[in-house]
C-alpha cells in the first residue's frame, strides 16, 4: 500500500480552555477526493489550517506528502494549493495576474509562458473569457473558480477547498463539483474539500471525516453513502437524513 | 525536482523535440523559448515524449503553445493514455482565436463633471440630513459619536501637543533671526502668537485632522461601503447621511476647536522657551502677547477651525461613501480624503482671509 497523501495523528486544538476538537486521526489517499464535514462551529476550518501549516496543533502530529507540517512547513506549502473561503483573490490584480502570481514568484517562466499557462487554468475553470476582469468585477461563483484556478497555478499534488459551493446557487454548486471531478481525472492530484453541503458530499467525495462540536472530535470515518445506510450514530443520522423543520410548501 | 531536458534532432528532412524529464511549471522554464522558436520552423515536426516523467497542465500548455505555433501536423510519440487524455480536455477548454479583451475598469474613471456632481450631490444631500436631523434622532447613537469625537480628539492630543511646541519654537527662532538686526526680539513673541492664533494653530490642526481622521473616516466608510454595509442602512430606511456622516462631521466640528487651542497654547510655550533661551523674562514675553493679540483673533481662528472641522468630516465621509469596489477603493477613497481635505482648508483659508480684510476684522 503506498504512503497516504495526509496522514493525521491524534491532531487536537485547544485555545485558551476552549476546546475545539482532540484526538482526531485519519489517513488520506493519494487521488482520494477527501471532505471534511460537519456543522458550524465544529472545527472543520481549523483542520485545514492545521494541515497547511497556518495553525499549529496543540496536540498531534501531521503529515502531508510525508513532511511533518509543523517543522517542514516550507515543504508542506511548495506542494499545496489553497482555495480559501471567500476566493482571497487579490483585488488589485485581473485573474490572469493573480493566477500569473505564483508562476512568476516560483518559477523561472518567461512572461508569454506565464500568460499561455495562466489562461489555460483559466480555460479549464471556464473563465477563459475573464481573464482581464477584476475580482471585484466577476461572481461569487466566478470568484470560486478563478481562486481553484490559482490554487491550480504550479500543478500542485494535493488541493485545498474551503467550502467550494457554499453561498452558490444550485446549478453554479454543482458545476463546481463537476469540475472537481474533472480535474481530479484529468490531473490525478488529490483533493480535501471542507463543505457541508450534503449534494456536494455525495456528489464527490471518495470519504470523508465528520467532526462534531459536541463530541469535541471526529464522530465518524468512511464512504459518505456507507454513513449515511449504516452509522449508528445519531448526530450522523440526523446530518446524512435530516429533515426539513418546516415543511415544503405543497408538500 | 530535476529539470526537464530538450535534445533537437533533424531526421529525414524533419525536426524531432525529444523531451526527458519531468514537464512541470518548475521545471519547464530553460526550454519554453527554444522548444517554441523550433516549432516555428515549417519542416514536419514530431514530439517524442516517451522520456517525459510527467506531464501536468503548465507541460501539456507548452505542449500547445508548440502546437499552436507549428502550422502543419504534428507526430505525436511516447504519449500514455493519461497524457493524451489531458490534452484533449485542454484543448478542448481553450477558447478559439483570441481571448477576449474587456476594457479593465481600472482604466475607466470618472468624468470630471460626473465628479462634480457627486460631491455637489452628497453636501447637497448632506444638508438635507441635517436640516431633517430633528425628525431622525433617534437614528444617532452617543456612544458612537463620542468613540468618534475620541478617536479624532483625545487620541491626537499628544501629537497636537508636540506640533504645536516645536512649530512654535521653530517661528520664534526664524523670526529672531531677521529681528535681531533691528533690535526688535522682543516683537517675536507678537508675531508668533498672531500668526498661532489667526492662521497656524487652525491651519496645523485641519492638516493633522485631515491625516488622521479624514482618511479614518474615509477607510472606514469605504470598507462599509464594500462590505455592502452602506447598502443594508439604505435597505433598512436609513440614510446613510444622518447615521454615518453628520455623526462624524459633528466629532470633526467638535474636537477642532479644542484642538487649535491645544496647538495655540503649545506653540506659544515653544515660542517662550526659545524667548528664555534668548534672555528674555516670561512677564516680558506674556505682556507682548497681551499688548499684540486680543480674544478676537484667537476666537476668528476658533471660528476658522470649526469650519474646517466640518469640511474635513464631509470629505472624509464623501470619499468613504463613494468609494468603489474591491480593496483598492478603500486606499483610494484615504487618500482623496487627505488631499481633499487640505485642498479644502486651504481653498477656505483663502477665502477667510478675503472676507475678514472686508470685514476689517
Amino acid at each position: 500500500m503506498s504512503a497516504p497523501a495526509i496522514s493525521v495523528e491524534g491532531v487536537g486544538q485547544t485555545f485558551g480552555k476552549r476546546v475545539i476538537f482532540q484526538n482526531v486521526s485519519f489517513d488520506i489517499a493519494v487521488g482520494e477526493i477527501f471532505v471534511v464535514l460537519g456543522g458550524s462551529g465544529c472545527g472543520k476550518s481549523t483542520l485545514l489550517k492545521q494541515m497547511i501549516g497556518l495553525l499549529s496543533p496543540t496536540a498531534g502530529q501531521i503529515t502531508v506528502l510525508g513532511h511533518d507540517v509543523a517543522r517542514e512547513t516550507d515543504a508542506v506549502r511548495r506542494s499545496i494549493g489553497v482555495m480559501f473561503q471567500s476566493g482571497a483573490l487579490f483585488g488589485s490584480m485581473t485573474l490572469i495576474d493573480n493566477i500569473m502570481l505564483p508562476l512568476a514568484l516560483f518559477t523561472d517562466l518567461p512572461l508569454a509562458a506565464r500568460q499561455d499557462i495562466a489562461r489555460l487554468k483559466l480555460a479549464l475553470v471556464g473563465l477563459a473569457d475573464a481573464e482581464n476582469l477584476l475580482p471585484s468585477e466577476i461572481s461569487g461563483g466566478m470568484a470560486k473558480r478563478a481562486a481553484i484556478a490559482r490554487a491550480l497555478a504550479l500543478d500542485p499534488p494535493l488541493l485545498f477547498l474551503d467550502e467550494p459551493s457554499a453561498g452558490l446557487d444550485p446549478i453554479t454548486g454543482a458545476g463546481l463539483d463537476r469540475l472537481i471531478l474533472d480535474l481530479r481525472a484529468a490531473l490525478d492530484c488529490t483533493f480535501v474539500v471542507i463543505t457541508h453541503e450534503l449534494q456536494s458530499i455525495f456528489a464527490i467525495a471518495d470519504r470523508c471525516v465528520m467532526l462534531d462540536r459536541e463530541a469535541q472530535g471526529m464522530i465518524a470515518l468512511g464512504v459518505p453513502a456507507e454513513l449515511r445506510r449504516s452509522s449508528d450514530n445519531a448526530t450522523v443520522q440526523a446530518f446524512f437524513n435530516r429533515q426539513p423543520t418546516v415543511q415544503p410548501r405543497g408538500a | 525536482m530535476n529539470a526537464a531536458q530538450l535534445e533537437i534532432r533533424t531526421e529525414g528532412g524533419g525536426t524531432i523535440l525529444c523531451f526527458t524529464g519531468p514537464l512541470t511549471a518548475r521545471a519547464i522554464a530553460p526550454l519554453w523559448s527554444r522548444a517554441l522558436a523550433t516549432a516555428k520552423a515549417p519542416t514536419p515536426l514530431t514530439l517524442d515524449l516517451a522520456q517525459a516523467e510527467m506531464i501536468d497542465t503548465s507541460g501539456a500548455a507548452l505542449l500547445l503553445a508548440i502546437e499552436r505555433a507549428h502550422d502543419h501536423t504534428i507526430t505525436w510519440h511516447g504519449l500514455t493514455d493519461a497524457q493524451t487524455k489531458l490534452l484533449t480536455q485542454l484543448r478542448a477548454a481553450l477558447p478559439q482565436g483570441a481571448p477576449i479583451m474587456p476594457a479593465p475598469a481600472t482604466i475607466v474613471r470618472r468624468s470630471l463633471w460626473r465628479t462634480l456632481l457627486i460631491r455637489v450631490g452628497f453636501f447637497g444631500e448632506t444638508i438635507l440630513a441635517t436640516l431633517a436631523l430633528p425628525r431622525k434622532l433617534r437614528f444617532l447613537r452617543g456612544a458612537e459619536f463620542f468613540r468618534l469625537a475620541d478617536r479624532a480628539g483625545t487620541q491626537a492630543v499628544p501629537l497636537v501637543a508636540m506640533m504645536g511646541f516645536l512649530i512654535g519654537m521653530i517661528l520664534a527662532f526664524q523670526s529672531a533671526i531677521p529681528m535681531r538686526q533691528f533690535g526688535a526680539e522682543i516683537y517675536v513673541a507678537a508675531l508668533v502668537a498672531i500668526s498661532l492664533f489667526r492662521e497656524l494653530g487652525p491651519l496645523l490642526a485641519a492638516v493633522i485632522l485631515a491625516g488622521r481622521t479624514g482618511s479614518a473616516f474615509a477607510a472606514e466608510l469605504g470598507t462599509m461601503r464594500v462590505n455592502e454595509e452602506v447598502d443594508a442602512l439604505v435597505t433598512m430606511g436609513v440614510d446613510p447621511e444622518t447615521m454615518l456622516v453628520i455623526p462624524r462631521m459633528a466629532a470633526a466640528m467638535l474636537v477642532m476647536p479644542a484642538l487649535t487651542l491645544g496647538i495655540d497654547i503649545a506653540g506659544l510655550l515653544g515660542m517662550g522657551f526659545v524667548m528664555m533661551i534668548l534672555g528674555f523674562p516670561p512677564d516680558a514675553v506674556i505682556g507682548q502677547v497681551q499688548m499684540a493679540t486680543s480674544p478676537h483673533d484667537l476666537l476668528l481662528g476658533l471660528f476658522k477651525s470649526l469650519v474646517f472641522g466640518a469640511a474635513i468630516g464631509l470629505i472624509g465621509c464623501r470619499a468613504g461613501l463613494t468609494a468603489g469596489g474591491g480593496p483598492r477603493a478603500v486606499g483610494e477613497a484615504a487618500t482623496s480624503a487627505v488631499v481633499g481635505g487640505i485642498v479644502a482648508i486651504i481653498l477656505l483659508d483663502g477665502l477667510f482671509a478675503v472676507i475678514f480684510y472686508r470685514l476689517g476684522l
